[in-house]
């Protein structure tokens, strides 16, 4: 494996084809989930004897109950207009990373077992028997996509590669070879309520610690409360925003918001996580019974509202999924979206006039935006199609003046992944998501050359843990990426602060170093 | 004899056609789609997804974001042959309806655009370094089919004019059970064999796109998760 930035592509614009290089990451695998890994998400520890048999019952079953599933893997006419869509092929190279040879992995197998002309004229269609180094190709290809459905945008069918990867890491885990940094995770969630493993004492003890801070910065005593009942908001949040950097500054951010809108909420520790890595391994189990824990933590603590931080694929199993996985919330009030948005209440209550800013305590950043991609092509802010591009963008230019788009082709919903999404966020993996962030990259520094941009906020945890790690490599500090919270931190003028006594006055001395 | 013969095989084919796709969209509609997950910004009512998949069936709108050569050649390849297929419903009925004398001339001319559209895909699979990769032989005998069938058409309407009244009434004759004569003009024979062909392997092969497209939940799902839980009967069981 490469590290390095030496033998990264060069591109000239964001989108620049490749030619294909073969094999250019063939072998590359994430450390395997050991057997306790796999029993804490309920599947077998090592690889079957009859893993073969296993596998295709599995595929067999995932066909019969996941409609897309069955359809994607019969209609695709390899028309090609997905090949040069995927961000991994575009950094790798690699032509297995096209959209519609990743789905061929595994539909050549389909073919060969369920389809007439697959069992009789196998070299005619493509098809091919499952082999051991078949599941291998299985296990390292279907990592090296982060599911970020950039390619179902762009094809006639909509045939989205991400239920593809996500049905084939469901049989690759049924068979016994999961992957480490997705299951482990899943299993941390189970015991203590969150991805990092933070117990409720420890939890107590950061979010103590994030109020004093807050109180010695702006002087005015902002709460972050944890497990209040009778609290009206439970605020569900990605655990990173308790523990990395920039993450924090956003959960400052939402602090300082929920206390000048004068609402009460709290941060529940049983349901501590807002990240759902069932999502990730395609398992509707697990990713229900993750889910469950917030219904749970919301009914125990009594609270009327719920309300998810910056985090994309969270916000996508929440926007999409969580009335299927958890509702119906009929215990919850009616006259709020189930669940909200962070984004959508704090822009609403900018357009309340609760909020009051200084915008210049951003001046010392030009900035863009990074639309995640969950949340780009996978859910809505909002009540109209597109909010989700919209609300974020409003409630930036509220606060900051210097604010530049990146390419058209590149932001929206034809949105680059980070390079880190879907459970490739992992050190073993850094190779493939540098290459995979080049495409993004790319887009940043021609914004860069041009508008002089410095920095580039996101809305998602995974995006911005990538982007600290990533943008070094193309000439970037690390603290380059922020969350939008953060930047709604630095310029909201708290009611009461020495800020709001000479509110207009322009920028203080004191800002606050975040 | 000859009549006979290709009697049976359009009487299978058809068979084989119509009981094949039911049979394949029975079982697309029989499967439950367990998530939302339309690819948004996506409609957040039903009238508002006919539209969407109206300019996805209609004007191919994803593929045109993706690659304009690609919709530019599928594109007029697809509306050409619906003007073909229109055009040659003359051949079904006795009278002649309207609609089908009114597209007569573009039906006609059509086969031009369709072989170009089709070439143009040819093309695109021998001479694109990434197209080539994912081409699979059946893909480029699919293309090679329709081509023929496009081609024979063309050669029997434009070149060498074969006894289209006895062909009407041969088709005529089928439609009620009853086998007349039919020209033993090899283009005919040939252009009808591949018909044929083209009828038995829809229903096991890439064809079953036209009709899989409508059952594709990124495409047709209402973006309306929060308003309206969404739940599998499947899925139903496990909160038991």
């Amino acid at each position: 494996m490469a590290d390095g930035a030496d033998d990264l592509r060069k591109m000239d614009h964001p989108l620049d084809i490749p030619c294909l290089k073969h094999g250019a990451m063939e072998g590359l695998a994430p450390f395997i989930a050991a057997p306790e890994h796999q029993d804490k998400v309920g599947f077998p520890g090592e690889l079957l004897p009859d893993w073969k048999e296993k596998a295709l019952e599995k595929m067999a079953e995932l066909a019969e109950k996941n409609r897309a599933f069955q359809v994607y893997l019969e209609i695709c006419v390899k028309c090609g207009a997905c090949t040069d869509k995927c961000h991994y092929f575009l950094g790798t190279s690699d032509p297995k990373n096209m959209p519609v040879a990743r789905q061929d992995l595994l539909r050549s197998v389909y073919r060969r077992y369920f389809t007439f002309a697959g069992k009789y004229f196998p070299w005619l269609v493509g098809a091919r028997d499952l082999t051991k180094e078949v599941l291998d190709e299985w296990y390292s290809y279907y990592h090296q996509c982060s599911e970020c459905r950039r390619c179902s945008v762009f094809c006639p069918y909509g045939i989205d590669t991400a239920e593809v990867t996500m049905a084939a890491r469901e049989i690759l885990d049924s068979v016994g070879v999961g992957q480490k940094y997705s299951n482990e995770i899943i299993g941390k969630v189970k015991d203590v309520g969150n991805n990092l493993g933070l117990n409720p004492k420890a939890l107590r003890a950061t979010l103590e610690d994030l109020e004093e801070e807050l109180e010695e910065d702006t002087g005015v005593s902002v709460r972050i409360p944890l497990d209040e009942k009778g609290a009206d908001i439970l605020l569900v949040t990605p655990s990173a925003d308790f523990f990395a950097e920039p993450h924090i500054d956003g959960l400052l951010g939402y602090a300082k918001v929920f206390h000048e809108a004068g609402v009460s909420w709290t941060v529940s520790s049983y349901a501590s996580e807002a990240a759902n890595f069932g999502l990730f391994i395609g398992s509707y189990e697990n990713m229900r019974e993750i889910s469950q824990r917030i219904r749970k933590a919301a009914q125990d603590l009594g609270v009327k509202r719920i309300i998810f931080g910056e985090c994309g694929h969270a916000w996508r199993v929440a926007y999409s999924y969580l009335n299927t996985l958890a509702g119906p919330w009929d215990f919850l009030d009616q006259n709020y979206p189930i669940p909200q948005h962070i984004m959508e209440f704090t822009w609403g209550e900018i357009q309340k006039g609760t909020l009051k800013f200084d915008k210049s305590q951003n001046d010392h950043i030009r900035l863009t935006y990074h639309d995640s991609c969950n949340v780009a092509r996978a859910s809505r802010m909002g009540d109209t199609p597109g909010g989700q591009f919209e609300i974020p963008r409003n409630v930036i230019k509220t606060v900051c003046n210097n604010y530049f788009d990146m390419a058209d082709e590149t932001i929206r919903e034809s949105t680059l992944c980070c390079g880190g999404g879907g459970g490739l966020l992992t050190d073993d993996l850094m190779d493939l998501r540098t290459k995979g962030s080049i495409p993004r990259m790319t887009a940043l520094q021609d914004v860069t050359e041009e508008h002089g941009v410095t920095h580039m906020a996101a809305i998602c945890a995974i995006c911005k843990t990538q982007f600290s790690k990533v943008m070094p490599k193309f000439g970037y500090d690390m603290d380059s990426v922020v969350s939008v919270h953060q930047l709604v931190s630095n310029a909201i003028i708290l009611t009461g602060s020495e800020d709001d006594e000479d509110a207009g006055n322009g920028p203080e001395e004191d800002t606050s170093d975040e | 004899m000859l009549a006979t013969i290709y009697a049976l095989v359009f009487y299978a084919a058809t068979a084989i056609l119509v009981v094949g796709i039911a049979m394949r969209v029975r079982r697309y509609a029989r499967i439950p789609a367990p998530l939302k997950i339309p690819t948004t910004p996506a409609p957040t009512t039903s009238g508002g997804v006919v539209v969407r998949m109206f300019m996805e069936v209609v004007f191919f709108q994803s593929l045109y974001k993706s690659n304009k050569w690609i919709w530019l050649f599928g594109w007029m390849m697809h509306m050409s042959l619906w003007l073909i297929l229109a055009r040659h419903v003359r051949y079904f009925t006795l009278q002649n309806w309207w609609w089908v004398e009114a597209v007569q001339f573009l039906g006609t001319y059509a086969a031009f655009t369709f072989l170009i559209g089709l070439g143009g895909l040819l093309f695109r699979r021998f001479f694109v370094e990434r197209i080539r990769y994912i081409t699979s032989p059946s893909d480029i005998l699919m293309l090679l089919l329709l081509i023929g069938i496009g081609s024979s058409g063309a050669l029997m309407r434009f070149v060498t004019k074969t006894d289209i009244i006895a062909v009407k009434s041969y088709i005529l004759g089928l439609l009620r059970f009853n086998i007349g004569h039919l020209p033993s003009d090899p283009i005919l024979l040939t252009h009808l064999a591949m018909v044929a062909s083209l009828m038995i392997i829809f229903p096991i092969s890439k064809l079953m796109h036209a009709p899989g497209v409508f059952f594709s939940p990124t495409r047709n799902q209402v973006d309306n998760p929060r308003e309206k839980r969404h739940l599998a009967p499947w899925a139903a069981k496990l909160e038991q």
